[in-house]
């Protein structure tokens, strides 16, 4: 029986083998995303197939620092942009000019020349809330975050913890921003009393909402328009302050043996077709001129960008983090 | 978890005849015998004890693998949100564990101390939680007690996230554990008390507490040991269901997982063994004395029809089994409607994998091929082992080696033994590390992680047998390996059947092991269950959880069929 446990050993080796051509491409992008952006990818590469490891932005974020010494991942794909920038500080990117670099907006890319990373879209925060379960409560429809630390939402709001999530990340920074920093803290202290459940990923605070579980859901516009569109009770409300952003971006790791198909996902990313998708998903995206259709988002997303400085959100992501679990991690038992 | 050891009748050991030294010389069979018990040594030794202590080596390392004593440890105890995981931890076993042990003692004492009607449903439906993973009834309790849950009132606007759901949780999930084992203390115990309780005219409830009580009482502290370490270990339940209620096992998870911070994972596993270890010195104790419990002469205990108890019974089990399916009919409800709780008009769309989180459909093929192998080849090394363990003449050391590294995975948390195995295979040093990331991984650590029941299950088999049959064989000159596969595999075909459907469906439901060790070639079902549900989509989670449900059941269905056939040819000689 040793001899045919070594028998599967060696056929599953075997088997990673004869697919040589085979991406390993680390995401943060949502599962119901990247099977359109795969099967267009492979379309226009045929031989070349992407495998992908997929989760919340703070563990893909982890993961790739953990496995520095024995990497495993051919391209970041879909990650948060302050995420990129700390793995370029790192030494883990290797910089490559895609084609059509020239086309993209300029300041969805890094500055550096040629490129460590590119950007692919912008994603914003977004709260989802549901009409039903307010009618019930009769609370007010919150136009703006500080709606949210009345007393009236005490219990009523998920929110994605920033540790993991890249949507909690971009929230908490861009309040720490549009309010500076000690404003920004005392927030988040009134939130922190009205926080039902600080989740896992980003996208299950809008589907919680969605659900009636809570009233309030801290999550993102893609969530929020695809959700309602999926047929949930929910408003996508963008707060009236203005919205915390990040760039989901794409590089290729320095280690990689598989360069030159890694090369071919980041050329695919710039083209008009894979911006057209990301369009589908996303307000704004790498490529002027193409038309987002996201009709469950009232308001101009691009108009309510909050100023960000991203050297500032990655250089202080750690310090940022830090405070937040001290604050307000593991404090609280369920209520 | 206990087995019985079964006695045979004993007559033989009179037979042999100590005087002439027939053959001191070890024949060819017994050195072949004693290598490949080596082998199958050597080979516990690297599935088991290498990643343990690769685990031990890790919790004493600093961040350059340099070794730092305790100093880990001084600082996981100077963070008071971590080591409030600990006193969280007891306290969450300690609940659970009262209520399982009592509820499962109920249970087993309708099923063998009553002749309340219905006992062979109640028996069927009481096994049903061990075929879905633990985070099937968490996520099921969202369901029920949840904000929009159908039954929220029932909590008096407590929350169900947090200590009370993880302690419904567990209890459901640890329940037919508890009730195997407390059924096996109550069906074995000696009419003759009874009778001579009866005719001191004892009144029944002193009966009970004199007669009854202590009869069990083996069961009972077997069952709250390994009741209490199953809860302190599982990290499904309160990664679910837990809220911001933080317990040991999700440390682990949020430590390694989350940040990657291996070492501190290390040592959070370390503390998780304590109790894992403690229980099964407990269960190895209450093993001798539970043997020695019952004497040649005991008469078995019938049960005599009545009335107020038989109601009584029936209406507890009654009970305890309407809870267990609600639970599991409530998940699958959840997992049909189109959208909770708005739009309850059934559908399917829970169901297409292929857009979610946890690797789809692929998932799912993946842990029916893992269980698959791992029932196939787990069944093959373990009998083995358990074969030579049992026949091999001499060799006291090599046996008693063995033996202990058998029983060894029972005091060893999955989740621990997962977080050995990344340290001891991703080891760029190990020649072993091509087999990290494949299935075989998966296949290795998930025979190690139930080992140990495999293996007491196959010697409690090879027990029954008559020593004779090797006797004679060997004075026949035949070759042990074909007695082994002429006589000894056809008569414990029943054993081997068991053994090879409990790894089937263990590997199934697995978590906690396999959590640190699927690559994006080999993600999970149960695993799927996780994620989906970590990433908002509940009812997804809900609906995959159902189909590992469902699989293990008509694997379970089929088995049983399968078996009667198989075990009419092979077992028509215990009939006489």
């Amino acid at each position: 029986m040793l001899r045919q446990i070594l028998g599967i050993a060696a056929l599953s080796l075997f088997a990673t083998a004869a697919q040589a051509q085979e991406l390993t491409v680390y995401t943060a992008l949502e599962a119901d995303q990247v099977k359109a952006y795969q099967a267009s990818f492979e379309k226009a590469n045929p031989g070349t197939k992407v495998r992908w490891v997929r989760d919340s932005t703070g563990i893909v974020t982890a993961k790739l620092l953990a496995e520095k010494a024995n990497p495993q991942a051919d391209v970041v794909f879909g990650l948060a942009a302050t995420s990129l920038m700390l793995l370029d500080k790192e030494g883990m990117l290797q910089a490559y000019a895609p084609q059509g670099l020239d086309k993209i907006k300029k300041t969805m890319r890094d500055p550096a020349d040629p490129p460590k990373w590119v950007g692919m879209d912008i994603w914003a925060s977004a709260i989802c809330f549901n009409t039903v379960e307010a009618q019930k409560k009769k609370a007010a429809t919150p136009v703006s975050w500080a709606d949210l630390t009345k007393p009236e939402c005490k219990g009523q709001i998920a929110m994605p913890n920033p540790a993991s999530s890249g949507t909690g990340y971009l929230m908490v920074s861009g309040w720490l921003q549009m309010m500076g920093e000690e404003a920004g803290w005392k927030f988040m202290d009134g939130l922190h009393q009205n926080i039902a459940s600080y989740t896992h990923s980003g996208s299950k605070p809008c589907r919680q909402a969605a659900a009636g579980e809570y009233v309030v859901g801290l999550s993102f516009e893609y969530r929020a328009n695809k959700t309602k569109k999926d047929g949930a009770p929910i408003e996508a409300i963008l707060p009236k302050e203005g919205l915390g952003w990040d760039m989901e971006a794409a590089a290729i790791t320095s280690t990689t043996k598989k360069t030159d198909a890694a090369r071919k996902l980041l050329d695919w990313s710039l083209s008009e077709g894979a911006n057209k998708l990301y369009a589908e998903n996303f307000a704004i995206v790498a490529l002027p001129g193409i038309q987002a259709k996201l009709e469950n988002i009232q308001g101009d997303v691009e108009q309510m960008l909050a100023k960000n400085d991203f050297q500032w959100a990655a250089a202080n992501r750690d310090r940022i983090l830090a405070e937040w679990t001290k604050r307000y991690d593991g404090k609280s038992e369920a209520k | 978890m206990t087995s019985v050891a079964i006695d045979t009748t004993g007559k033989a050991a009179t037979v042999s005849s100590p005087a002439a030294p027939v053959r001191q010389r070890t024949s060819r069979d017994d050195i072949l015998m004693r290598v490949m018990l080596a082998v199958l040594t050597l080979w516990l030794i690297v599935t088991v004890l290498l990643p343990l202590g690769a685990l031990l080596i890790k919790a004493g390392e600093g961040p350059k693998g340099e070794f730092v004593g305790l100093a880990n440890f001084v600082q996981y105890f100077s963070n008071p949100a971590l080591t409030a995981s600990i006193s969280n931890s007891i306290l969450i076993a300690l609940v659970s564990t009262v209520i399982c042990v009592l509820l499962s003692f109920i249970f087993a004492y309708g099923l063998t101390r009553t002749c309340m009607p219905g006992r062979g449903v109640f028996k069927l439906v009481s096994q049903i939680p061990l075929l879905a993973p633990s985070l099937l009834p968490a996520i099921s309790l969202v369901y029920l007690f949840g904000n929009q849950g159908i039954a929220k009132g029932a909590l008096f606007g407590a929350s169900i996230y947090g200590p009370i759901g993880i302690v419904i949780g567990e209890v459901f999930w640890t329940f037919p554990h508890a009730l195997i084992i407390m059924t096996t203390a109550l069906a074995t115990s000696d009419a003759r008390l009874y009778e001579a309780a009866e005719s001191l005219k004892a009144s029944a409830w002193r009966t009970f507490w004199t007669v009854t009580i202590p009869g069990a009482r083996y069961g009972l502290i077997s069952a709250t040991f390994v009741v209490f370490t199953l809860v302190i270990t599982d990290f499904g339940v309160p990664k679910v269901i837990g809220g911001q209620y933080n317990v040991l096992a999700t440390d682990v998870y949020k430590q390694v997982v989350g940040q990657q911070n291996f070492r501190m994972g290390a040592v959070v596993g370390l503390l998780l063994l304590f109790p894992a270890v403690l229980s099964f010195f407990v269960d190895q104790w209450v093993q001798r004395k539970q043997s020695a419990a019952l004497s040649a002469r005991a008469v078995p205990y019938q049960p005599k029809p009545d009335t107020a108890t038989d109601t009584f019974a029936f209406v507890a089990c009654g009970l305890i089994s309407l809870i267990v399916l609600v639970i599991i009919g409530m998940a699958f409800f959840a997992s049909l409607a189109t959208l909770w709780p708005y739009n309850l008009t059934p559908s399917l769309k829970n169901y297409d994998f292929d857009n979610m989180d946890g690797g789809g459909w692929e998932s799912f093929f993946n842990s029916l091929r893992m269980a698959g192998y791992t029932a196939v080849f787990g069944t093959a090394i373990v009998f083995a082992g358990a074969y030579l363990v049992e026949k091999t003449k001499g060799f006291s050391f090599g046996r008693l080696l063995f033996q202990m590294l058998a029983l060894l995975p029972l005091a060893v948390p999955g989740i621990v033994l997962g977080l050995g195995y990344i340290f001891f295979f991703n080891a760029p040093s190990n020649p072993f590390n091509f087999i990290y990331g494949t299935m075989s991984i998966l296949v290795i650590c998930s025979v190690a992680h139930f080992y140990s029941v495999a293996h007491l299950t196959a010697v409690t088999a090879l027990k029954q047998l008559d020593q004779e049959i090797e006797t004679v064989s060997a004075s026949l000159r035949v070759a042990f390996y074909r007695t082994f596969l002429r006589v000894t595999l056809p008569v414990c075909l029943p054993a081997v059947l068991d053994i090879a459907m409990y790894l089937f469906v263990n590997a199934l439901t697995t978590v906690s092991a396999v959590v640190f060790l699927y690559s994006p070639q080999t993600t999970l079902a149960s695993i799927a269950v996780l994620n989906m549900d970590d990433a908002g989509d509940v009812a997804p989670a809900a609906a995959m959880a159902m189909t590992i449900f469902f699989a293990a059941t008509i694997v379970r269905v089929l088995y049983t069929l399968l078996a009667k056939g198989a075990l009419a040819r092979t077992q028509a000689w215990r009939h006489r």
